[in-house]
Order: C-alpha cells, then structure tokens, then sequence
C-alpha cells in the first residue's frame, strides 16, 4: 500500500523523468529490501525497503518509536534483522564475517542519536579510537594529531582538543561526534537524529556543517530525524517511515503537499 | 477478597518465576564467562587498556582495604584476648589471628569490599556506556568492545585481587600485631616470627587460588550486568546495584566450594 507521488504537479513530467534517470544511473550505496524486524511481540519494522545512491542526500522520517534507530543499526550488524536483504556498497551486510564487516564499517561514518562521546576519554583520545584498528586506510601515519586538529576544524572546534566530553555544551558534543564520524573519511554517513535535543540555531549550524562536509568529501548521506526544517533544507529525496514500511516517498515539496491524512500529519505545524 | 486458592497460586507463581529467573541468569553468565575465555585468547590484545585497569583497580581499592584490613585485625585480637587469657593460651594468639587472617577473613572481606567497590563501579560504567550508545560506537569503529571493555576488567580483577588480599592481610597483621604489642609486651619482630612459624603451605596456597576466583567473580559480574544494561537511566542504578548483589551472594558459593575442594585435598 505505498501511497505514490507520480502524479504530482508541481514538476512537470519532462523535468520529473530527467531527474529520475540521473537518480537511477547513478550507483546504490544502499539497498534495503524487506526489512523485518520484531522484539516479541512489538512488530517495528514489516518489510521496509529503502535506496541511497551515490552521492544523495536522502531523509528518512518517521514518528518516535516507528523503528529509525533499529533500521540502521540492522544496517551497520549493530542489530540482527529478522528477515530481509541489505547491502551496502555491494556487499550483502548479513554474511560478512567479522573482518570485512569492520573494514566495511570503515567506510560507514555512524553519528549517534546522543552523540555518544566515550566520556572517560579526551575529545583527542574520542577521535583518534577509530583510527586504532583502521591504521592502513590512513596510510599508516605514525603521528595523528594533524588528522585529529583538521577533523576538530572542521567542526570549529579546534581548541577543545584537551577537554573531556563533560565539559562540552550539547551542541559542542554533537559536533566532536561528527568529527569523530568524519575522522576516517566514510563515503556514506548515517546521521541518527542530528538536531534531536537542540535549540533552532545550533541546530541550524549542524545541519550547515552536514552540507558543508557532504560538498567538501562528497560523501552520500542517510539522515534521519523527525525535524521538518533539517529535512526541508537537507534532503533531495525523503521516505516517510509508517506502520514499518516506506509508506511514501517523493521530494520535500511532493510529500508536503500531499493530501493523505498520514503524510499530512508530519508536515502540520 | 483472595481466596486462599488464589493467594497460594500467586505465591506459587512469583517462585517459579524467581526459579526460572535464576536458571536464565545462571546460564546467560555461564555463557558470558564462555565467551570471555574465547575472545581472551584471540588477537589483539588490548595490552595497555589491561594495565590501565589494572591501575585504577588497585588504585581505587587500595585505601579502602587497608583501613577495613587494619581495623579487622584490631578488633578480631581485642575481642579474642580476654577468652584466650581465660584459657592461658594468650601465646597462641598469633597463630589463631595469623591463620584465620590468611586462610579466610583476608580473601573474603577484600572481595566483599571490592565487590562493592570495583563490581558496582564495573556495573555502572558498562552499564552508561550501553545506555548513551557507546558501546555501540566502539563496535562500528571497528574495536571490539567485549575484548575492549569486558575482557580487559575481568583479566584485571582477577590479577589484581590475590594481590589486594595479600595487601590487606598484611595490614590486618599489623593491626594485630600492635594490639599485642600495647596489651601483651609483644615485640612485633615476635609476633611475625610466630605467624610464618603457624602457617604453612596448605593454608596459603588454597588462600591465594580462592582470591583470584573471587577477582574473577567479582569482574564476571560486574561485567556482565553492565553490558546487558536496561536502556535508560534507572537501568544504570539496577545494573551497578545488582552486580554488588550478585557478585556478594556468588563470593560465598565460590568460598563454599573452594574450602570444601582443599578440604578434600588435605584428607589425601
Ligand atoms: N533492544 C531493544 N529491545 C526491545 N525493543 C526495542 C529495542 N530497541 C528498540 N526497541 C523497540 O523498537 C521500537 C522502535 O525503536 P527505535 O529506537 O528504532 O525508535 P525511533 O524511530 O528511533 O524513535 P526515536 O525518534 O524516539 O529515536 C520501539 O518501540 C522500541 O521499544
Ligand atoms: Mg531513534
């Protein structure tokens, strides 16, 4: 029961087709298909399909407890799924064994929905544990305090190098675990709710470094929220995460206008 | 108004349902502590983690065992002076003292005090680190946080323990020692001259093996209960409150069995 967006009117068909086939060409970094997920008798997700291209800013929105988080941490092996398909970047994630999982897992940049800072560690020691197991696909650089200063610039936080995650503000936090997301150079990074528990400015400042960084590494990125400015600013395409499925997708401006009472419902002020 | 039907069939529910309970978590640590032993002997070591842990362990329990250490041997000499003098076998004292020290009082109350201290401290560190996600942010960064987290605490009490015991045995000697310094005229030099006389090999090598199953124990539990956190902040609080709980309650079937193993062996 996908509700389609085909025939909306604010594109005109030519334009629509042009942009669909530029989509299409372009490589999948994602597949999900038939994602199934349960916890007893808490149905989460029942069959979501989702694909990232190449180079794509897609968002994925959805209610509180409709199955977000759950959906990507299926998609990193943080989560076991129940049934269904998923690759990343052509490789099938549910039977790689551990050693190919984490050097895919190197080319994934997480962001947590809280950050999640190691906090008996400096903001150094925070960025530079990733580099610990993934020394080769920097080139084996013996000294990592530049790797570390330039991944902390550019996040504008250079001088909090020496401070501990509780001395930072939340939205500082936010931006330590971007860098630190950042620090190995990920070709896809998925964003868990980048502006959750922010006010308006920081989070507009978050979703800028989001742009920033996607045009300065061309990276392919995943969002998730459920903050309709991030989405109306970020997303070239969005899916809208209902009863477990993706039960609409289209542009911000198809999907806004939509007349179907569920779609409405994310977009009402 | 229950009847008394009713009232003996919900009793009868909450037991099997503690049995039960009880037969879960006595799997799932037995599983847990399977699984330590795996990923222990798999590369990578995390080496220097090891011996930051190591550090904060002894560092974190020192003082605290060797106040309670002192204070035992204290008071465990004043309140077996005025019986032993009854007896005229005051002499004895340091062998009574030194013996009961080593063989049981000093392995037993270190882990007691380490199970609240280090089993707590584990449960609650673990326990946020799962809540806040960071846990999971060491797996995606390819670290494997079992071996990162879990083995590493576990190896550290565990090599750690035999040595606060023999820290606060030797504290608690003293405590003894001063006592029938001030009270008995005797010299210290006498009074540790007659504890190594007293004590021989069975009484410490089975001491020294106990403690390292206690440090085990003590780091298993810990361990375990805060890498299963509940999500949210009063799963913190459960987690660190459960794992002194349990890791106590565990101390003492372990003690139970280990006196009865070197039991047998003496017979032999
Ligand atoms: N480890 C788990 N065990 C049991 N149930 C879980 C677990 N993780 C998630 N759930 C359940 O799955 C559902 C979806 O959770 P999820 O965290 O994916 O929500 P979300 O869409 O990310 O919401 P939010 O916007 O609040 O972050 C919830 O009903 C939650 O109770
Ligand atoms: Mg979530």
């Amino acid at each position: 029961m996908n509700y389609n967006m085909e025939k909306d009117d604010n594109i005109t068909q030519a334009q629509k087709a042009a942009s669909m086939e530029t989509i299409e060409t372009k490589k999948l970094v994602i597949n999900i298909k038939d994602l199934r997920k349960s916890f007893g008798d808490n149905h989460v997700l029942n069959g979501f399909n989702l694909k990232l291209h190449e180079g794509e800013n897609l968002v994925v929105m959805g209610k509180s407890g409709s199955g977000k988080s759950v959906m990507i941490k299926c998609l990193v092996g943080l989560m076991q799924a129940d049934s269904g398909y998923i690759e990343v970047m052509g490789q099938e994630v549910n039977t790689l064994d551990q050693d190919h999982l984490d050097a895919l897992r190197a080319d994934i940049g997480f962001l947590f929905q809280g950050s999640a800072l190691y906090d008996s560690m400096t903001v150094r020691e925070n960025l530079e544990f990733p580099m610990r197991r993934h020394k080769e696909k920097l080139g084996n650089v013996v000294d990592t305090e530049p790797l570390v200063l330039e991944a902390l610039e550019n996040v504008g936080l250079g001088h909090t190098m020496d401070l501990m995650p509780a001395e930072l503000s939340g939205g500082m936090k936010r931006r330590v675990a971007l860098a630190r997301t950042l620090i190995l150079k990920p070709k896809v990074i998925l964003y868990d709710e980048p502006t959750s528990g922010l006010d308006p400015i920081t989070a507009k400042e978050i979703i800028e470094l989001m742009r920033t960084i996607q045009r300065k590494y061309n990276t392919s990125s995943l969002i998730i929220t459920h903050d309709v400015d991030c989405a109306r600013v970020i997303s070239e395409r969005m899916i809208l995460l209902v009863d477990g499925i993706n039960y609409a997708e289209g542009t911000f401006a198809q999907l806004s206008a939509s007349t179907d009472p569920k779609v409405e419902a994310f977009f009402k002020k | 108004m229950a009847t008394w039907q009713e009232m003996v069939n919900s009793r009868a529910n909450t037991l099997l349902k503690g049995i039960k309970d009880f037969v879960v978590e006595t799997g799932e640590l037995s599983y847990f502590a399977g699984r330590f032993f795996k990923e222990t002997l798999k590369p990578p070591f995390e080496f220097k983690e090891l011996l930051r842990q190591c550090y904060q362990m002894g560092n974190r329990s020192l003082v605290l065992v060797g106040v309670t250490g002192f204070i035992i041997g204290l008071v465990l000499t004043l309140q077996s002076r005025p019986t032993l003098i009854e007896f005229g076998a005051v002499s004895w004292m340091p062998n009574m003292v030194g013996i009961s020290i080593v063989r049981e009082i000093g392995p037993v109350i270190t882990a007691l005090i380490c199970a609240g201290r280090i089993a707590s401290g584990i449960g609650a560190e673990l326990g946020s680190m799962r809540v806040t996600e960071q846990i999971d942010a060491m797996e995606v960064s390819g670290t494997n946080p079992f071996k990162y987290l879990v083995v590493t605490r576990i190896l550290a009490t565990t090599l750690m323990l035999p040595l606060l015991v023999v820290f606060g045995d030797i504290i608690a000697l003293y405590g003894s020692a001063l006592v029938e310094n001030l009270k008995g005229d005797v010299s210290f030099q006498l009074y540790f001259n007659t504890v190594f006389d007293a004590l021989s090999y069975g009484d410490l090598i089975p001491a020294t093996i106990k403690s390292f199953f206690f440090g085990f124990v003590i780091g298993l539990v810990g361990c375990y209960k805060g890498y299963y956190c509940k999500k949210g902040t009063a799963g913190v609080g459960v987690a660190a409150n459960t794992a002194v709980v349990t890791a106590s309650l565990l101390l003492f079937v372990v003690d139970f069995i280990a006196v009865f193993v070197s039991d047998i062996f003496y017979e032999l």
